[in-house]
């Protein structure tokens, strides 16, 4: 298919969305991402049957903290597709992309001295 | 068990305003059932609160740790070690627990992380409900196993009122009457004539009253 997408995302591999846990998105945050999405399997196609639900839910409850405590809740996402769209997977990254470029790095990675 | 919530993170934040370096102490006992303080919740409320003072340029050192139980002074002491070079320390626990911190490390500035607010137990996932008023004087052998104390909005004890309308009561349509609770679940037992028995009024000198209340057990006191 050879499809293009930003060289800027580091895909992390879990055996299914529901194992994300609110303290891994957190931690990326502090490690430096930028911005982060979670790729879910549609709803309905979970082979754990809530997987992807539970793991929307959840990213939702991790925007609302990062909403409560100042960083903004628009670097994190969740989006539903399968693995065999790999076109929509593209537009994803691109879309992603562009709103964090839009968004600049993440105040998190100021150097010290600089003002969020 | 104790139903807690956690505060919201800008309130805890506004506690520890003045401090570089925090203990996190979240308790596996009643809070961690209820998804308030455990382990999880701690580590979230942990790195919220570092992200927050990072934006704020104030940088914030957290270290977390999770009692057996902060209600018990015998796990309280396992945690002087971790107490000693911070500059306040966050209770994920309830009410209790932060009071026996407190009262352990005496120069330490100790803040509750979560409201306390009642004893009850799971509905469904993610959702609890009240079930215990903490009256000190049980009732429920004479109501069908329903409390009237805290599941009837008056606590009245020969109910139900005149609120009550197709088994919910006046307050909402979402809150079932209790004494209609009562009354259908001891007339499918067949015990109705119960109800009618003569009861005494009420010994509330049992509950909230005189201070705070004590229990006792002699034979399993050590020395």
């Amino acid at each position: 298919m050879r499809l293009q997408y930003a060289s800027t995302v580091r895909i992390v591999e879990m055996p299914c969305t529901g194992t994300i846990d609110h303290r891994v998105l957190l931690q990326t945050f502090e490690n430096g991402a930028d911005g982060v999405f979670v790729a879910g399997c549609m709803e309905g196609d979970c082979h754990f049957l809530k997987g992807n639900i539970r793991a929307k839910k959840r990213v939702n409850q991790v925007k609302n903290i990062l909403e409560e405590i100042g960083f903004g809740a628009d670097r994190l996402d969740f989006f539903n597709l399968s693995a065999a769209q790999g076109q929509r997977f593209a537009e994803i990254v691109t879309e992603m992309t562009e709103r964090i470029r839009e968004l600049g790095p993440s105040p998190l990675n100021k150097k010290e001295g600089e003002t969020a | 068990m104790i139903i807690a919530q956690q505060k919201p993170i800008q309130d805890i934040a506004s506690m520890i305003d003045d401090c570089n370096k925090v203990l996190l102490v979240g308790c596996a006992g009643c809070v961690t059932v209820c998804l308030a303080g455990g382990e999880k919740e701690t580590d979230i409320l942990a790195a919220s609160l570092r992200i927050k003072r990072k934006l704020e340029n104030k940088p914030l050192e957290t270290v977390t740790c999770v009692a057996t139980r902060q209600c018990d002074p015998e796990y309280v002491e396992t945690l002087d070690s971790y107490v000693k070079d911070v500059d306040a320390v966050i209770s994920l626990a309830c009410g209790v627990g932060v009071q026996y911190l407190a009262e352990r490390f005496t120069d330490k500035w100790v803040v509750p992380a979560l409201n306390t607010k009642f004893i009850g137990g799971s509905v469904t996932h993610g959702e609890w409900e009240e079930r215990c008023g903490l009256c000190g004087d049980c009732v429920l052998h004479r109501t069908g196993g329903i409390c009237p104390i805290i599941r009837c909005s008056k606590s009245i004890l020969n109910g139900p009122c005149g609120g009550s309308q197709y088994g919910k009561c006046e307050i909402s349509k979402d809150v079932e009457c209790a004494w209609h609770l009562i009354y259908e679940r001891m007339k499918a037992l067949g015990k109705l004539d119960k109800l009618m028995e003569y009861q005494p009024p009420k010994d509330w000198s049992k509950s909230r009253d005189g201070g705070p209340r004590k229990a006792i057990r002699e034979d399993v006191m050590i020395g």
